[in-house]
């Protein structure tokens, strides 16, 4: 057995609350903020997925690994959460197509986590008090110590990570000959947004955070797609100031979690830190539109706030509530064909119920761009 | 879509006597189902012939037939009452096929009811094997290769183009009746010829057999506006070959990718959409290739089911209460997740735990038949658990089965033999998973387990953690004060029981007990709340683990805690939860808290709701142990419970916990059956000679002192298992070394058997001063016929009245002297009009709810009352209502057993019973029923 699993490891909340368990993945400390996702399957796609980028989660299914690791099953190029914590660490894993363990993952990944623990008392001890910030450690276990090192990390209101996560250099994926282009603002893209979008014959351009709008212009895209990513969306003026820019030009915008409250900041509607915030793949959603709906794939500690949105009524229309604390899933700006969803349609991990909406993006393209498309390219 | 204004009366069907493959799930679901319509105003008429059952009680319905599931009862039904709409999905096969058949006849057109919950083309297509693969086709879905036979012929050119191994599966059939593997070409004749007739259009599908895929199933619940819900994906450890029923499932899936399970879930969306628009649950099986992950659509239920009900009580989602709000309308946008009360249900529940079910045979009781698994399901109830890792809920699962195992193995009860287990690894029957343990532990290599019994290796890697940790506790530790704290804490929260600690260490049971408790090692209670905590939930739902926090916090209310009768089995079954039931709801009613434990969810007993705090847990005594100390309870009930939970009355008697009603001195006074004989004598009551003997030559010269023919049975069993009328001292010596062969730690007893003689029986209530004779049965069998598997008919037709007098008058007599305080059950032979006391039993009897029933009398609750001593018999006002005669007809299974010795006799062997008023004697009914007694004399 790897020497890293079942040593000695602890956890420590900002609120002083202590968790003792058994270390996994790579001996060391991590800091950030704790959260959790109450998915049952898809822990791969979690870790990978940018939009945790500087948290520590906390998996509420009783045994994680039981699968091992399959390289193609990733949300970005590494791991991306900053801490892990869960109950069984199950090392041992089944799966023919799997390529590693998770702990070998770990490891191989710099990945600092934790485990049997009572996740199930710290789920409720964050549902009760909030999210906040957290250490883990499987070398220093003086509390005092950690203390002094968890003080130093910043909240994450106010904090701009979108930058950190996003593509350095402009890349390009799918088929140049595809019928449409899409520009993609990265900020922390999860790959099945743009294995999505290239699935229905798109031509991407994937775009650093700040790119500025008419460098993207520059390249005639036919939509834009406000990615989802890290943080909180209200220090990200340069964002902000691009998706006013593509509202201006009148093209196809969609938008996805971090992308929607992009949308909303660039449309007058203003985004607040959620108590503990929405991660997980079973928040039921309506469609106001159309009555239906949708068991949806979330992970956001921001969202939109409603009260900002209604004095909007007139300018954008709410087209999806969450059933059950009844925030706001989906807008659609009134007079533009620009929309936005605060989950996230591509799933991985998640039911695949929502991903019509890329269709949707679709059509508004095609709509503006009708000469191009023939029948035949779409079905 | 809000509710049908349309809709104001609805008649449920339910599902008849419990037979294998159609149990007490669908008591449950129809009782859910009932109390969800009436919540909303409905009025609820319900038909069922299975009077143990909760649903046919009037706190559950409106309006109660317990009439034969036919069509002439429902246009009986129909004519008298006014019925909006029909609701035939709670009720299994037997529900669906009887509305099949009204619709065939035209009935409901006629009263102009509307059928809910259900699309009868969509059942069609599900029970029709050609069609249901073809439509699979059409929506892109991949099925195992397959031909449809309608004759041997067919069916034989199906097999030259399949190859072997293949199954046959018949059309139409219940519980993969008449269907079955067969790995090779000199089985398949037989196998074929089998099918054909099993099927009522003699019709089978031939079908490549996908033997060793794993094996998924998946709940749905969709409403009218076409959304759809996962609400549970369960994961059989057995894969492909076994019935699902009798195999090993866990949830959630254990071994399932989300990219796999995304497919699984997209499909099964796909084929229930494909089913026609009809709201409701919905049951679809897969198997995955383990190599590519390719799946295969097994199967598609579009009704509650067996599952479903596990669904509900896995993930804390009630199904069939939303599956019926939906059938009359509301769409699950519109309804509340039951548990948390204030977010949506429309949501899929999300687990932080493990729960595994684990299925209860009860072979012994089938001589004759094979005990192979298969495609047929065999076995007669099931046990789930919950614990925080996989194999805490497996071991519990072992707890809960009672059949005396102290968890999965390391209870003096493995094997030793190599050869042997490998055998038993590859023809798989009802210890299969012990011998997998069995196996590692003799370090057979995973591989090869894995190849014998395709289980996924994660499964046997996960056993194989168990044989480390016994391997490093018996070599580094000599006695329980030994073992560090932290492997004591690893080793109980992988589920061992203290009882298995000893017997590993070879030390006593208490000393593990006691150093784990001075360890501070103790049982925490966590909430089953259908969301891994995100949301507050309100409702009293618990399972044990060894985690830090405690959730459960004991309130300061007057406790009472039922104990229920854990899986059912042949003599223990559902009528027993509806004891439980009653008990619970007579509790509250006094004004104490009613706390239920039980391990059984197929049962009503278990539904979040019943009880004030439902604690789902092995009746197992380590685990209620801590129940007790933590709750603090004024005392127990054992007496609703069956055998299982009368078994640990002298654990509660020697803890000190009050157990109420009858003491624990006159329960085990009645059991002993020298001193219970002893106290008939001074009762001056006449019982059959008998004796005690503990070896066979004791029994020989007992026999000859009683006479020839005699009983022969052991003692302590439950359904009179072994138990044997023989003749002479050859069959005498033959039985008896059966016994100590097969129990070893048991006596035998041999009884003067009473040839020709009458049986007949009696329920009464006695508060201490008062007894209330609650009926006087007559079993239409003659003595030697096991008083389950005989017709009762309530009250006597043939015994004299001097007979019928002198019952009673022994009843008042034993119940008095036995200091009973609740219900007694006494069973007398009357041969020549003398009467004979055979047995008597201070508890709630297989016969109490069909009395209960039968007389229109809440005997339950009074029982209950008068237990608690909130009330005596004289504050109540019992009004008999029965016109003509109630008869109680057993019901059996036998045809999952093919090669089995149908005879009826000592040895009890139906699985369930329906309930058949009279009006008088004359019925043909009766007379066709009365003839067969006859036959049995002559015998």
């Amino acid at each position: 057995m790897d020497e890293s699993i079942g040593g000695k490891a602890v956890l420590l909340l900002e609120d002083g609350t202590v968790f003792h368990g058994k270390s996994a993945g790579k001996l060391g400390t991590t800091t950030g903020e704790i959260c959790f996702n109450t998915g049952m399957t898809g822990y791969q796609e979690i870790f990978t997925d940018p939009s945790y980028f500087g948290q520590i989660l906390v998996a509420t299914n009783a045994h994680i690994g039981n699968y091992g690791i399959k390289s193609q099953e990733v949300e970005s190029d590494s791991i991306k959460i900053a801490g892990f914590i869960c109950k069984n660490f199950t090392n041992d894993y089944s799966r023919n197509l799997a390529d590693e363990s998770i702990n070998d993952y770990f490891v191989r990944e710099d990945l600092v986590a934790i485990s049997d623990v009572d996740t199930r008392a710290i789920v409720k001890h964050i549902r009760d008090k909030g999210a906040m910030n957290a250490i883990i450690s499987s070398e220093i276990f003086d509390l005092e110590e950690l203390a002094k090192i968890l003080s130093k990390v910043p909240s994450m209101k106010g904090l701009e990570l979108a930058s950190k996560v996003s593509t350095d250099q402009p890349y390009f994926l799918g088929e140049s000959t595809a019928s449409l282009r899409v520009a993609v603002y990265d900020f922390g893209v999860k790959r099945s947004i743009l294995k999505c979008l290239v699935d229905r014959d798109c031509y991407l351009q994937v775009f650093p955070a700040q790119t500025p709008f008419e460098e993207v212009e520059n390249w005639q895209p036919d939509g834009y797609f406000i990615s989802n990513g890290p943080g909180d969306p209200e220090p990200m003026k340069y964002a902000v100031e691009s998706t006013k820019k593509v509202l201006a030009s009148n093209k196809p915008l969609f938008g996805i979690c971090l992308g929607h409250q992009i949308l909303g900041l660039a449309s007058g509607v203003s985004t607040y830190k959620m108590h503990h915030g929405h991660r997980g793949i079973n928040h039921p959603v309506k469609n106001m539109i159309t009555g239906k709906c949708e068991i949806t794939s979330q992970n956001h500690g921001f969202g939109v706030d409603p009260d900002s949105i209604r004095q909007l009524e007139d300018k954008i229309e709410v087209t999806h509530i969450n059933l059950n604390d009844g925030s706001i899933e989906g807008m659609k700006i009134r007079d533009r064909d620009a929309f936005s969803v605060q989950y996230h349609p591509e799933a991985s991990p998640g039911p695949h119920d929502a991903r019509y909406l890329f269709d949707q993006f679709i059509q508004y393209m095609k709509i503006r761009k009708p000469e191009q498309v023939t029948d035949e390219q779409h079905s | 879509m809000p509710k049908d204004p349309t809709i104001k009366s609805v008649l449920i069907i339910g599902s008849g006597p419990i037979i294998i493959g159609q149990a007490c799930e669908f008591d449950y679901s129809g009782t859910q189902a009932s109390r969800s319509l009436r919540e909303e105003g409905i009025e609820v008429t319900l038909i069922n012939s299975n009077p143990a059952t909760i649903m046919t009680d009037p706190v559950t319905a409106d309006h109660i037939y317990l009439m034969p599931l036919t069509v002439e009862s429902i246009r009986y039904i129909l004519t008298e009452r006014q019925i909006d709409a029909v609701l035939p999905t709670m009720g299994g096969q037997t529900a669906l096929n009887l509305a099949i058949e009204a619709g065939e006849q035209g009935i409901w057109e006629k009263f102009n009811v509307k059928l809910i919950g259900v699309d009868l083309d969509a059942i069609e297509l599900t029970e029709n094997r050609e069609k249901f693969r073809k439509l699979m086709v059409e929506i892109g879905m991949n099925v195992a290769p397959s031909f449809i036979a309608n004759s041997f012929l067919e069916g034989k050119e199906a097999a030259q183009e399949i190859g072997f191994p293949l199954v046959i599966r018949p059309s139409y059939t219940l519980g993969g009746h008449g269907g079955g593997f067969v790995m090779h070409e000199k089985e398949f004749d037989e196998a074929l010829r089998r099918g054909l007739d099993a099927s009522p259009s003699h019709e089978v599908l031939v079908e490549k057999a996908v033997l060793g895929w794993k094996e998924f199933e998946l709940e749905l619940l969709r409403d009218s506006n076409d959304n759809v819900t996962i609400i549970c994906t369960v994961e059989n450890m057995d894969p492909m070959g076994i019935h699902t029923g009798d195999s090993i499932t866990v949830a959630p899936a254990m071994t399932l990718s989300d990219t796999a399970f995304q497919r699984m879930r997209n499909d099964a969306i796909r084929m229930m959409r494909s089913l026609g628009n009809f709201a409701g649950g919905c049951n679809v099986q897969f198997a995955l290739d383990p190599e590519t992950e390719k799946l295969i659509a097994i199967e598609i239920n579009p009704r509650v089911s067996r599952s479903s009900a596990l669904a509900s009580k896995a993930t804390g989602y009630p199904i069939a209460k939303i599956a019926a709000k939906l059938a009359i309308g509301y769409t699950l946008d519109e309804l509340k997740n039951q548990i948390t009360k204030t977010t949506s249900a429309y949501f899929e529940p999300t687990l932080d735990y493990v729960i595994v079910k684990m299925p209860r045979w009860n072979f012994d009781k089938f001589y004759g038949s094979s005990h192979l698994l298969g495609l047929q399901m065999k076995s007669v109830g099931e046990v789930m658990a919950i614990g925080r890792n996989f194999l805490e809920a497996l071991q519990k699962a072992c707890q809960s089965q009672e059949n005396n195992r102290m968890g999965l193995g390391a209870d003096k009860k493995e094997w030793i033999r190599t050869q042997d287990i490998l055998e038993r690894l590859e023809k798989v029957s009802d210890d299969r998973i012990y011998r997998v343990k069995d196996a590692l532990r003799l370090g057979v290599p995973r591989k090869s387990i894995q190849k014998l019994t395709q289980i996924d290796p994660w499964f046997i890697k996960q056993i194989k953690r168990l044989v480390d940790m016994e391997q490093v506790l018996q070599q580094r530790y000599n006695v329980a004060e030994d073992i560090p704290l932290d492997f004591f804490r690893d080793l109980k929260e992988v589920g061992y029981s203290d009882a298995q600690i000893a017997w590993l260490m070879r030390i006593k049971e208490e000393e593990v007990t006691k150093q784990r408790l001075k360890l501070g090692i103790k049982r925490t209670y966590k909430m089953v709340d259908t969301c891994a905590a995100e949301f507050e939930a309100a409702t009293p739902y618990f399972y044990s683990t060894f985690d830090n926090e405690n959730e459960s916090i004991p309130s300061d209310k007057k406790k009472i805690i039922v104990l229920g009768s854990g899986p059912n089995r042949i003599g223990q079954g559902i009528e027993f939860d509806y004891c439980c039931v009653h008990g619970v709801l007579a509790i509250k009613e006094a004004g104490y808290e009613a706390i239920m434990i039980n391990c059984n969810p197929e049962t009503v007993s278990t539904d979040f709701d019943i009880a004030d705090k439902l604690y789902f847990e092995p009746i197992f005594w380590e685990h209620i142990e801590e129940i007790l100390n933590l709750e603090k309870p004024e005392g127990v009930i054992v007496q609703l419970g069956g055998q299982t939970a009368l078994k640990l009355a002298a654990k509660f008697h020697e803890k000190g916990i009050k157990i109420f009603g009858t003491s624990y001195n006159s329960m085990d006074l009645a059991e002993d059956r020298g001193r219970f004989s002893d106290l008939l004598k001074d009762l001056g009551i006449p019982y059959p000679r008998y004796g005690v003997a503990t070896d066979a030559d004791e029994a020989l010269r007992i026999a000859n002192e009683v006479t020839y023919p005699v009983l022969v049975r052991p003692s302590y069993v439950l359904g009179g298992q072994r138990m044997r009328i023989v003749i002479n001292d050859g069959e005498l010596e033959h039985s008896v070394l059966g016994i100590f062969k097969h129990l070893p730690d048991h006596k035998v007893l041999i009884d003067q058997f009473l040839d020709r003689a009458k049986e007949a029986e009696i329920d009464a209530i006695c508060d201490g001063t008062d007894v209330h004779i609650m009926g006087i049965m007559e079993h239409i069998e003659p003595a030697g016929i096991h008083s389950g598997d005989s017709s009762a008919v309530l009250p006597t037709y043939s015994l004299s009245k001097t007979a019928v007098d002198t019952m009673i008058e022994y009843t008042r007599r034993l119940a008095m002297a036995l200091k009973t305080v609740g219900l007694i059950n006494i069973q007398f032979a009357i041969k020549d009009d003398k009467v004979y006391v055979i047995e008597a039993n201070p508890r709630a009897s297989r016969t109490t709810p069909f009395i209960a029933k039968a007389y229109q009398v809440p005997y339950l609750n009074i029982a209950t009352q008068i237990m608690i001593g909130s009330k005596k018999l004289s504050d109540f006002d019992i009004q008999k209502n029965l016109s003509g005669y109630a008869i109680k007809v057993p019901v059996f299974s036998f045809d999952k057993f093919p090669n089995v010795d149908k005879a009826l006799g000592p040895e009890m062997k139906s699985t369930g019973e329906a309930i058949r008023f009279i009006e008088d004697l004359n019925d043909p009914f009766f007379r066709e029923m009365d003839k067969r007694r006859s036959m049995y004399l002559t015998r």
